[in-house]
């Protein structure tokens, strides 16, 4: 794999194809569970491990599908993968699986997943794929996480509430009331905060894009310009 | 020619389908059979865990997962279904019940409780363990959220009399929360008609080891 294979592959998922972003894929659970930072970030691990290992499986045996069953077969690869996880966590992490239990089947209704599955790892190798599955994901889970945390903070007033549900007793320090004495604002915790707040996300992004976009056209402007005067010279 | 090609290449489209169907349904046979047992394990330590916050665990010493009995009672357990009663003794003695019910009329549906009441009819504490009310305003249920719960703590069914077990908006002595009245109503109206099922059938409860129904 050459270096810039790599970045092109870091730079996709995290920013110019991040899948909340810009491939608006996987809302339905991006938006149910967006209501605080933690549920955010546990979604976003969970739905991430997912990814790399059905990006891997798909990867792996991309030479034997056939393009007629190529959806009924993800579809299985996907679907075996999230029952196993569940499975898995129930029976060795109980308390996370307590807390995370209800969004783990929600992953199978993300279309990120099969999106990867179609776009990348059915046509390239296995190290780049499960390399695709981990950017995507991390992609994914910081948007989740920075949601979460816009919405626990105007809803509720505070950011990492029940960390410790999730990482242990040590993880309660991570929790801070940012608002003190707030009486919550209900719409943020709702889905039509969470609309409003990832739209929000969207314009922000867009803007950076389009300011970068800019830079790039000003320089090559420049450096147009630079050519054509030294050529008016000559 | 042609044809034969295209249908063989569905044929084999079938195998291929059909042999990965029967190796993911093999790959769960076997994560299902290793993680069952954990699972079951882990399932009766959490019950034990919710069981412990309405019940101090100095009151009983037998395996009250297992010591239950179910019992109908559309009027007073809060609809047509089946309610769960764990029953605690200590050295085989009835010490305490918990019973599981259901407030059916929360403001987004109904919610599930949790009521531990020892054998004078005092309750040693509620807890709700699914319920669909609004965050933020009805969600002072909850006892990560608030200790409006505890409010039943040492409360029985003369304790305060009929007209007390109401919110006190309708003149009754417990509190609602500011934004939502009917989460609190249909809790205290759920606790107040354990307390009475218990009164009337506390002997039975402990007794029978079939359903109890009216």
């Amino acid at each position: 794999m050459e270096k810039s294979e790599y970045k092109s592959i870091i730079k996709n998922g995290l920013w110019t194809n991040n899948q909340a972003l810009v491939a608006l894929l996987g809302l339905c659970p991006l938006l149910a569970v967006s209501s605080t930072a933690i549920n955010g970030l546990g979604l976003g691990l969970a739905t991430m491990a997912t990814l790399i290992l059905t990006n891997v499986i798909v990867s792996m045996v991309r030479r034997w599908i056939r393009a007629e069953i190529r959806i009924p077969m993800f579809v299985i690869i996907i679907a075996c993968v999230v029952t196993a996880i569940e499975l898995l966590m129930a029976a060795h992490f109980h308390d996370l699986y307590l807390i995370l239990g209800i969004f783990v089947p929600l992953i199978v209704t993300n279309c990120a997943i099969i999106g990867r599955a179609e776009a990348y790892a059915s046509k390239n190798a296995v190290g780049h794929s499960a390399l695709d599955g981990l950017m995507m994901g991390l992609g994914f889970t910081i948007v989740l996480v920075i949601l979460g945390m816009v919405r626990e903070v105007i809803g509720y007033g505070s950011i990492f509430r029940n960390a410790d549900l999730m990482l242990g007793e040590w993880a309660s320090v991570l929790a801070v009331v940012a608002i003190e004495d707030y009486r919550g604002f209900l719409f943020a915790i709702l889905p039509p905060g969470a609309f409003m707040s990832l739209a929000v996300l969207i314009a922000i992004k867009n803007k950076l894009t389009q300011l970068d976009l800019n830079r790039n056209v000003e320089s090559k402007k420049e450096e147009l310009g630079a050519m054509t005067t030294l050529s008016s010279k000559e | 020619m042609i044809k034969i090609e295209s249908g063989k290449k569905i044929v084999i489209a079938g195998w291929l389908l059909a042999v990965t169907a029967l190796l993911g349904t093999g790959l769960m046979v076997g994560v299902n059979w290793h993680s069952k047992p954990f699972i079951t394990e882990n399932e009766r330590l959490v019950l034990l865990r919710t069981l412990n916050s309405v019940l101090p665990s100095d009151i009983y010493n037998n395996d009250i997962v297992s010591d239950i009995v179910f019992a109908v009672d559309a009027e007073l357990l809060g609809g047509p279904n089946e309610t769960t009663i764990y029953r605690a003794r200590l050295d085989s003695k009835p010490s305490a019940a918990v019973l599981k019910v259901i407030a059916p009329n929360g403001y987004s549906g109904p919610i599930l409780l949790l009521v531990g009441i020892d054998m004078s009819g005092d309750i040693l504490g509620v807890r709700v363990v699914k319920h669909k009310e609004t965050p933020g305003l009805g969600d002072g249920i909850e006892i990560q959220r608030s200790n409006w719960i505890d409010s039943f703590t040492g409360k029985s069914q003369q304790n305060p009399n009929a007209i007390g077990w109401k919110v006190k908006r309708d003149g009754g002595e417990f509190d609602q929360f500011t934004g939502a009245t009917i989460t609190p109503r249909a809790i205290v109206a759920a606790v107040h008609k354990v307390l009475i099922y218990f009164e009337r059938h506390q002997g039975n409860i402990f007794s029978s080891s079939k359903i109890l129904t009216e």
